[in-house]
């Protein structure tokens, strides 16, 4: 009985263990500490994209969608906006094994200075589907990508309460 | 005294329900204006056939509507099932608190009008008396672990509990010896994971749910053959075609409870009036226009309800469409 127990607990331990693994994780960080997950293999959902390229111009479109929409204006209508989209821009073409080099920080690090709440992070994820779908990127990429960016709310969600914009100047 | 609880309880179901529409609409107007609300599209699911968010047959772990962690959100639905020959009508509302706990509560009527007329005709008498058999559902689901959307890295998936207290009208005629369910009112309880393979634009679902529910409560609950709590297993695959548009399968396990006492008081134990129980599947499209608005159209196959072939209601396989409409905010 007592030995069932216990072959039980540990049966019960490792199914928890194997499912709450996130496995590549500590890979991941120690080939590159910011980039927030393992890049994806092959290149098939880079090109997809149309390559760097096609990143860019998606980013600016994006950046457009984000101010427009009153739930992410707060935090993006500002003098950032160049640099935010450089930055996307490196860390999609790196996730998309598109030989880039993210040079940013970490995910909590750049969203340590604002609060966001899950309406912001879900609110963010549409205006990228609006971008994506606007530079004709197929659904299956879009969320072979999708599913790089969505656990990333772990490290960059900081409330469940109200939203708050970091404090920049304003884009000239 | 029945009579009075049921028409106190409908009404005030009708009530909520005028409520809950204003609310939907007030808001909607609203989120038209921003022309957002804040969870994924289609992530809510859609209304089950009990009112749960889920499937079309099945409750999934979501939490119905599209508020997030910090919002309320809420939908009401329409469902029309019309097999063979057979109609189930249901309608009722979900609401949604900080993606956390779910509130339903569903009304369903089901018509046996062809059947009735058929017994009636072969008999010389109308054992039925009725051509509806309707039910109240209340349904509540928490949301105990995990992010069924947004942990795509891992296999956790979201886990739900749920209940649905299930309240039949028709006292009178599923306990009388045509069906013979041992209670008219029931509560089955559920656990839910479900989870989004977004790189590989599938969503699946697993639920177990304890029953004794015969034809989800219509012809009540418990019965000659068995009267006690059934595992019985819920399947579901979505895959997801864009992201306003998904296809999918659905299979549920039912009990099967019921023998027709009729059976041995009238006809020497032969098997006339044929309640055997079998399991539901269907297959679905599902498409959200807007973030209010998602409609659900689908085959759906019921099995055997009640046969009486000796009248010659040969009603063995019911199967037929499925179509629901939901507006939620
Ligand atoms: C998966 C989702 C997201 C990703 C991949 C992402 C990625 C990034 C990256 C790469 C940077 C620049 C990093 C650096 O400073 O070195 C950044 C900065 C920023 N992000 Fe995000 N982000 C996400 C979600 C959000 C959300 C939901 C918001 C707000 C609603 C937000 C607001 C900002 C702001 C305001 C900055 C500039 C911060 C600063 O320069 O101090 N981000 N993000």
């Amino acid at each position: 009985m007592n030995i069932n127990i216990k072959a039980a607990t540990a049966a019960l331990l490792a199914t928890a263990t194997f499912l709450m693994a996130q496995p590549a994780i500590a890979e991941v960080y120690a080939q590159n500490p910011n980039l927030g997950n393992t890049p994806m293999e092959g290149t098939a959902t880079f090109e997809a994209f149309g390559g760097k390229e096609g990143l860019v111009k998606i980013m600016d479109d994006f950046m457009i969608g984000l101010v427009a929409d009153p739930r992410t204006k707060p935090f993006f209508d500002n003098n950032k906006q160049t640099f935010i989209k450089a930055m996307l821009v490196e860390q999609m073409c790196e996730l998309m094994n598109g030989g880039c080099k993210y040079p940013g920080r970490d995910m909590k690090a750049s969203h340590a200075n604002m609060k966001v709440n899950r309406e912001g992070f879900n609110a963010l994820v549409e205006q990228f589907q609006f971008a994506m779908d606007k530079h004709n990127v197929p659904f299956s990429a879009q969320n072979k990508l999708l599913a790089k960016l969505a656990p990333m709310y772990r490290e960059i969600e900081t409330t469940t309460g109200d939203a708050v914009p970091p404090v920049f100047p304003k884009a000239e | 005294m029945k009579t009075i609880q049921k028409q106190a309880q409908a009404l005030l179901c009708n009530s909520l329900l005028a409520s809950a529409v204003a609310v939907i609409f007030a808001t909607s107007a609203l989120a038209d204006e921003l022309n957002y609300s804040n969870k994924l599209l289609l992530t809510g699911g859609v209304s089950q056939v009990e009112g749960a968010a889920g499937g079309g047959l099945t409750p999934w772990a979501v939490i119905g509507g599209y508020g997030t962690n910090n919002e309320v959100g809420g939908s009401v639905h329409y469902t029309y099932v019309k097999t063979g020959d057979y109609k189930l009508d249901t309608y009722g509302f979900t609401i949604g608190l900080f993606d956390r706990v779910e509130f339903s509560v569903a009304e369903q009527s089901f018509d046996l009008g062809k059947l009735r007329n058929k017994v009636t005709a072969g008999l010389g008498a109308d054992v039925f008396g009725r051509n509806q058999l309707t039910q109240t559902i209340v349904g509540l689901k928490v949301r105990v672990a995990g992010e069924a959307i947004l942990d795509a890295d891992t296999w956790m998936p979201q886990i739900a509990v749920g209940l649905q207290y299930k309240d039949n009208d028709e006292t009178d005629f599923i306990k009388s010896a045509v069906i013979g369910a041992k209670s008219d009112h029931g509560t089955d309880v559920y656990v839910s994971a479900t989870k989004l393979l977004l790189a590989q634009n599938l969503l699946l679902n697993g639920t177990l749910r304890l029953t004794k529910a015969n034809q989800f409560g219509l012809l009540g609950f418990g019965g000659d053959k068995h009267d006690s709590y059934q595992p019985m297993l819920e399947l579901s695959a979505a895959y997801l075609l864009r992201k306003d548009l998904a296809i999918g399968a659905e299979y549920r396990m039912k009990p099967d409870n019921l023998r027709s006492p009729a059976n041995d008081l009238l006809f020497g134990g032969a098997n006339v009036v044929d309640l055997k129980e079998d399991d539901a599947f269907d297959v679905f499209i599902a498409y959200a226009p807007t973030k209010n608005i998602s409609l659900t159209a689908a085959y759906v196959n019921l099995g055997n309800i009640a046969t009486v072939k000796a009248v010659g209601a040969d009603y063995g396989n019911q199967e037929g469409v499925y179509l629901s409409a939901q507006i939620g905010f």
